[in-house]
């Protein structure tokens, strides 16, 4: 045969088999495609931040589909739009997002606390954790290099004074700068209602405590016994307010000498267009 | 039997890196190495493809092209299957390996006809030509373990790398080198490195 005729034909030929078997896998192994999934990701806000305990936006739509889950408020991002938009495509009854904020639970800004050693290393929480735990003299305060701002994908957070503030008229309550705090200092706070919360994670007995901090918890016990709901007790020298008993009397709020009980009403701050709690 | 492949596997992993000293597959090498797991995934898919485009273009090769005097054909066929197959293998495992889909789902297409991937191909039938005795031996499988190394060794060239580059991101870089500047001046240090290898595997199996 003419070798050109023959390469021709060769290449061809091996063209049209691998093409032939192309079209036929792609007929007979086809994946169905779960477009009722696609259509409940597209309502989703797609910020795939896991605070619905899937692995982002497309595993919560997936679950909804199949109907693994039938709950349409885990969302917090969306919050009750979102929710109600599920429940018209699902057809179940859309659940109720209870809408909260981050809240940094320290108030060791600058002119509060005090330094043991210059740091000039790289700006990073977790790298500055490493080294001593800080460079502040309270180990369990807020470093203020900003891990949490630079998760954060709504600019809900800046640095103020040396500490993170989070901003709750911004805040989607994704729960990413509470995974990426090293000192744990990042809580969710209720929006919708008042509630008293301790800025302070401080465990040292109390005399040690003044000296690192002006606002730390001291452990005087003063809250607890203002309490009339049995709602704040000291554990490790440090105040924690039970949220599920808190009636946000403020009476705590009150008596603090260290002043590091707030009275916090999300709702009014955001409302108010200030930056920071 | 063992002594040659281990030759071939280890002459592939580290005198003959395809990245660090041979050059090829450079686009991948320095487009996903900014995460070490994406370079894992990316790797992975490498090496699955290259052992895979050996295996089916070397019978081409030898009873289609070498029989009918074709050998000048071998760019456009091996591309040709190559790219095919991928495809093939895409569509198979979307169906029924689904975990190792989602692994490699995004690499696989992006290695399609990758410089290394044909580099690889070419350079097991130049070895064979070349009269190298451990290829000549065990021409098929030869050349699959030199596939394999060939792969493991970007491997192991994107892991290094890939460490490298999640150090740097906590540097600071003057600014004429940020980005691209600095990361290419890394890769030459990383394959200066590679260099030290030299002469090492034949005195490893003697």
């Amino acid at each position: 045969m003419d070798p050109i005729l023959l390469a021709v034909v060769i290449v061809s030929a091996i063209g049209l088999i691998a093409g032939l078997g192309l079209a036929v896998a792609s007929k007979f192994m086809a994946v169905p495609v779960d477009e009722f999934a696609d259509e409940i990701e597209a309502v989703l806000p797609g910020a795939n931040c896991g605070a619905c305990g899937f692995s982002g936006c497309s595993g919560y739509a997936a679950a909804l589909s199949k109907g693994q889950t039938k709950d349409t408020a885990l969302c917090a991002p969306g919050g009750n739009d979102v929710s109600k938009e599920i429940a018209k495509l699902t057809g179940l009854d859309a659940g109720e997002v209870l809408p909260s904020a981050a809240v940094v639970l320290c108030q060791g800004f600058t002119h509060n606390s005090s330094a043991k050693l210059n740091y000039i290393g790289e700006k990073s929480c977790r790298m500055a954790n490493q080294l001593f735990g800080g460079y502040k003299e309270c180990v369990y305060g807020c470093l203020g290099f900003g891990d949490c701002v630079n998760v954060c994908r709504y600019g809900a957070i800046s640095i103020c004074h040396g500490i993170a503030r989070i901003n709750p008229a911004l805040c989607a309550a994704c729960r990413m700068c509470v995974e990426a705090c090293p000192k744990n200092l990042i809580e969710m706070l209720p929006l919708h209602t008042p509630q008293s919360a301790v800025l302070c994670k401080n465990q040292e007995k109390g005399a040690v405590t003044r000296k690192q901090c002006k606002a730390g918890c001291i452990g005087c016990m003063r809250c607890v016994k203002v309490c009339e709901f049995d709602a704040v007790h000291v554990e490790n020298n440090c105040a924690k307010v039970d949220y599920a008993k808190c009636t946000a009397c403020g009476k705590c709020n009150e008596v603090c000498p260290v002043k590091c009980i707030a009275l916090i009403d999300l709702e009014k701050i955001a409302g108010a267009g200030k930056t920071g709690t | 039997m063992a002594k040659a492949f281990m030759i071939i596997l280890f002459t592939g992993i580290l005198t003959e890196n395809f990245v660090l000293r041979q050059f090829l597959g450079i686009c991948p090498f320095l487009g996903v190495s900014k995460k070490r797991n994406t370079a894992m995934g990316m790797s992975a898919a490498v090496i699955f493809v290259m052992v895979l485009a050996t295996a089916v273009t070397f019978p081409i090769n030898k009873y289609l092209l070498e029989k009918n005097g074709l050998e000048y054909l071998q760019t456009i066929v091996f591309i040709l299957v190559i790219a095919a197959l991928v495809q093939l293998v895409e569509i198979v495992l979307k169906k029924y390996v689904k975990p190792l889909y989602n692994a490699l789902g995004i690499y696989l297409p992006l290695i399609t006809t990758n410089c290394a991937v044909l580099g690889v191909v070419f350079l097991n039938l130049e070895k064979l030509a070349g009269g190298d005795p451990n290829f000549l031996a065990y021409p098929f499988s030869g050349s699959l373990v030199n596939s394999l190394g060939a792969g493991l060794g970007f491997m192991l060239a994107m892991f290094l790398f890939a460490g490298v580059r999640e150090r740097m991101e906590n540097c600071e870089v003057p600014k004429f080198l940020q980005g691209l500047p600095i990361t290419l001046i890394a890769a030459s240090l990383t394959s200066v490195s590679f260099f030290g290898f030299d002469g090492l595997v034949e005195g490893l199996f003697k």
